[in-house]
């Protein structure tokens, strides 16, 4: 552990070794996980960031980059006798071109940040969660989502420039260098992002931002199954309507956000359907008619059209609410993040439902309908001996039903150690030998972030040669044409 | 030069690795639209061609996905997803230009350019400007190596953060990689319909004046152009919808307001969008990776050079159209010259003569991390052999 020379590159006071002090580092938003590094460095500046990097490879010592620690797949986790190197120190924004709607943020500034400093006439559209608190860099290795990705897209298609401090202390800028799009080479920056902190680390960030829509108007009805919400999905965006965010909550879901929001949803149906419109004044009135219809069409129980700003907001806190809320219902939870193709939503609820009632625990459903990203909630008691391991059980029996059904391990929480196990289950061998050829170009020492992504630990070695011969050739059993 | 046109992923991984095994390079073909881009290289022994691998495999209406063979012509498939109210947001310029796709003996050139071949070079029309580009729009490939792997990432769903993000990587990477063989896309409802705001002016100020209003607008153009030719140019915003009219309206509104612009609605506008892709062609052809703002002063350097310019107004992106010159020298320095005016953005040498090719490096020295794509390109086709010496670097 190179600690001399982080202290003569950070100063004493940004350098923790303290262990109890250390423990603040010790998990991300996934605490299933703890592991206490043997350092936290805090740096203020890229060049700090860089010394520290540098110091690392030069002594063999691997580490985590880490931004506010809100990820949900332990991304963050650190590494036993590794560093952890925090961003929360850079947080600038340093520089705001509305001209051509583009902002240049370093990796500690949280994404709600963002959007406050281009407003009101702009907006950055990436809306996790957790935006209060969490930070671009993050957004950036995770690749972040929201609920407002379907219409607009994800972090990916918003970064256009990144200066980043590849693994062996060196720098680079990935992407535009002054916000430009298509530089000439490999999309490195499109690799980078969501690559969960395995490549490198960003030090500042260019962003494209687009203008705040001049209406948004907010709808909510009430079904008797969730399979009628998902119906009317799918009539809405075969109609050409892009909606701003589509949300669906099953019955359990509606309940704990009910006991946590009182946000007025009634708790006898089977499922409630947000739909939000955003855009120009004329396009969204154009359109809600045509939703509320699709609503009424598919057997809605109620329709509850937000009157004012204010209800609008009391709608969307229920549902931002809705993972913190199954504290409300239930000792402990488990949160997945499936993806499937929405189409094949009535027969995964039902698969859901049933693998459920298989273990005995508790689902609550809350889905970002436009895209497919479904967000089961197991709900287990951990006091109870075996329950905490049935749950984990039952999560991973449900994502891998996702991909049976087409879809995907993670939309937007990312694999980190909490999934890399079912990563077999989606990729084959040589397409997960195909990624590390990538995370050996950037790291071939694995010393960035290890232990996450892939399912197994593997080596680099040298760049391979060129062809060999076969020993089934050399043998004369096998001939090239 | 060897012709082959495997029909399955497993042919075309046997031919790449008995090719990497004697080390001799192979380039990739689809439509053959655009061979000429990238650095002049050596002919290669071996012209891998997609003919064979042409099917649409899926097409899932309910979902908006697509999963397409690489050698899928565009055109093809865009009737395809027409036919179910949808599209695939990528219009490129599919037609070869001048002779350089011009080979009877393949079938795919009459039909255009394919994906792969899009996808391979990342190649983009005005759609570019509501729905993003070839990286925003692959959601997964498939990939065959050199050693004869063939691999998959991404997946078929449009939200998906499993396993690195290869597809980007490929995307642009003009076959140096390795081929792709298969890409998942997402899709888009067709709007209903679509009407055209144009805006004429004989000075570039207020067109990009009128192209930043709607930019800055909230009023979620599907593209927004401007050209511009000796002294005269256009901004053009099309809408698209059931009903496109009050937005039509609003932005034409808001191009009055606007001193020296001459302002129209075309509500039947198709003649003016391929205006504008076919521009993306020509003899010489120079791709600007600018800024909206810098616009205006692409517009005039290129007219200094007696070109013509299209561009994405509210990304910056520009394609200038030269006129080819007698003298290969000349058109290169005028290249050269543009560079510097235009300097810090990249300016990329598209369609060009060889004897402009050879003058110059048509990527330029504005590129990415060279060193790093040197360490990307040795893992991925560690033979060497994939297109060598036509990207950036000469990777």
């Amino acid at each position: 552990m190179p600690l001399a020379e982080l202290v003569s590159i950070c100063g004493p006071d940004r350098v923790v070794v303290d262990h109890a002090a250390l423990r603040t580092y010790e998990s991300d938003g996934l605490l299933q996980y703890a592991v206490v590094p043997a350092a936290a460095v805090l740096p203020d500046t890229a060049d700090e960031v860089a010394a520290v990097v540098a110091a690392c490879h030069r002594a063999g010592v691997p580490w985590v980059a880490r931004g506010s620690g809100t990820g949900l797949s332990g991304g963050a986790l650190p590494v036993e006798g590794g560093v952890v190197l925090s961003l929360s120190r850079l947080r600038s924004i340093v520089d705001i071109d509305l001209d051509n709607q583009r902002v240049v943020v370093e990796p500690g500034v949280t994404n709600a940040q963002i959007s406050v400093a281009v407003g009101p006439s702009h907006f950055y559209p990436p809306d996790p969660s957790s935006q209060i608190v969490c930070s671009i860099g993050g957004n950036v290795a995770e690749n972040s989502g929201g609920v407002h990705c379907f219409k607009y897209g994800f972090t990916t298609n918003w970064v256009v420039g990144c200066d980043v401090v590849l693994p062996d202390g060196s720098r680079a800028t990935l992407g535009g260098e002054h916000g430009e799009l298509d530089r000439p080479g490999y999309d490195l920056l499109g690799a980078f992002v969501g690559s969960e902190g395995t490549l490198g680390v960003a030090t500042r960030i260019t962003l494209r931002i687009t203008p705040a829509p001049e209406a948004v108007r907010t709808v909510v009805a009430y079904f008797d199954t969730p399979e009628q919400a998902g119906q009317v999905v799918s009539d809405v965006v075969s109609a050409g309507v892009v909606p701003g965010a589509m949300e669906i909550m099953d019955q359990l879901a509606i309940e704990a956000t009910e006991a946590a929001t009182h946000a007025g949803n009634p708790l006898d149906v089977g499922a409630l359907l947000i739909v939000e419109l955003d855009g120009s004044e004329s396009e969204c009135a154009a359109r809600f008619d045509e939703v509320v219809r699709f609503c009424e069409a598919n057997g809605a129980v109620g329709v509850r059209i937000a009157q004012s700003a204010e209800e609008r907001l009391l709608i969307w806190k229920a549902r931002k609410a809705a993972f913190a809320a199954m504290g409300r219902i239930s000792p402990n939870y488990y949160v997945q993040d499936g993806v499937i193709p929405r189409t094949r939503l009535p027969q995964v609820l039902r698969r859901i439902e049933d693998l459920g009632a298989e273990y005995g625990l508790r689902v609550a459903n809350v889905f970002h309908a436009g895209d497919g990203n479904l967000h089961p909630l197991v709900l287990y008691d951990g006091s109870v001996p075996g329950e905490a391991e049935r749950a984990e059980k039952l999560a991973g029996l449900i994502v891998e039903v996702c991909v049976e059904e087409g879809g995907s391990l993670t939309g937007e929480h990312g694999i980190g150690v909490d999934k890399k196990r079912y990563m077999p289950k989606m990729f084959s061998e040589a397409d997960l030998a195909t990624f590390q050829r990538l995370r050996c170009a950037f790291d071939p020492d694995g010393r960035v972030n290890p232990g996450k992504v892939m399912p197994t630990p593997r080596l680099c070695g040298e760049v391979p040669g060129p062809y060999r011969q076969h020993p089934l050739e050399a043998a004369g059993v096998i001939e090239r044409l | 030069m060897k012709n082959e046109t495997p029909s399955s992923y497993e042919d075309a991984a046997e031919l790449l690795r008995a090719a990497a095994a004697d080390g001799r390079p192979v380039r990739f073909r689809g439509g053959g639209t655009k061979l000429g881009w990238g650095r002049a290289v050596p002919e290669p022994d071996l012209e891998l061609c997609t003919g064979g691998l042409n099917r649409v495999l899926e097409h899932n209406a309910g979902d908006f996905t697509a999963v397409l063979q690489a050698g899928v012509p565009l055109a093809l498939a865009q009737e395809r997803f027409a036919a179910a109210g949808q599209m695939l947001a990528l219009d490129p310029p599919t037609s070869p230009w001048g002779g350089a796709g011009d080979d009877a003996t393949l079938e795919a050139a009459d039909a255009g350019a394919t994906i792969g071949g899009i996808v391979a070079t990342n190649d983009s029309g005005p759609l570019r400007h509501k729905y993003g580009g070839v990286r925003d729009l692959v959601v997964g490939v498939t990939v065959v190596l050199s050693d004869g792997t063939v691999a998959r990432a991404g997946g078929k769903v449009i939200k998906n953060v499993a396993g690195y993000d290869l597809g980007k990587l490929f995307a642009g990477a003009f076959g140096t990689l390795g081929l792709i063989a298969e890409v998942t896309v997402r899709l888009h409802p067709k709007p209903a319909r679509s009407g055209t705001v144009v805006a004429r002016a004989d000075d570039v100020a207020p067109l990009a004046a009128g192209a930043a209003a709607l930019a800055h607008a909230p009023l979620e153009a599907d593209c927004l152009d401007l050209w511009w030719n000796a002294g005269a140019g256009a901004v053009l915003a099309r809408f698209g919808s059931g009903d496109p009219g009050p937005r039509l309206s609003e932005a034409a509104a808001l191009l009055g307001k606007i001193d020296g612009l001459s302002v129209d609605v075309d509500g039947d506008d198709e003649a003016c969008w391929e205006a504008q892709r076919s521009a993306q062609r020509g003899d010489v052809v120079v791709k600007v990776s600018a800024l909206p703002a810098t616009l205006p002063a692409a517009a005039a350097a290129t007219q200094s050079l007696g070109g013509t310019l299209v561009a994405r107004a509210g990304l910056g992106l520009a394609w200038i159209r030269l006129p080819a010159a007698g003298d290969g020298a000349e058109t290169a320095a005028g290249i050269e010259s543009l560079r510097a005016t235009l300097a810090p953005a990249p300016c990329v040498v598209l369609d060009a003569p060889a004897d402009v090719r050879a003058a110059l490096d048509p990527w330029g020295d504005r590129t990415g991390p060279v060193d790093l794509m040197r360490k990307v390109k040795a893992r991925f086709d560690p033979a060497g052999v994939c297109a060598p010496g036509l990207f950036v670097g000469g990777i």
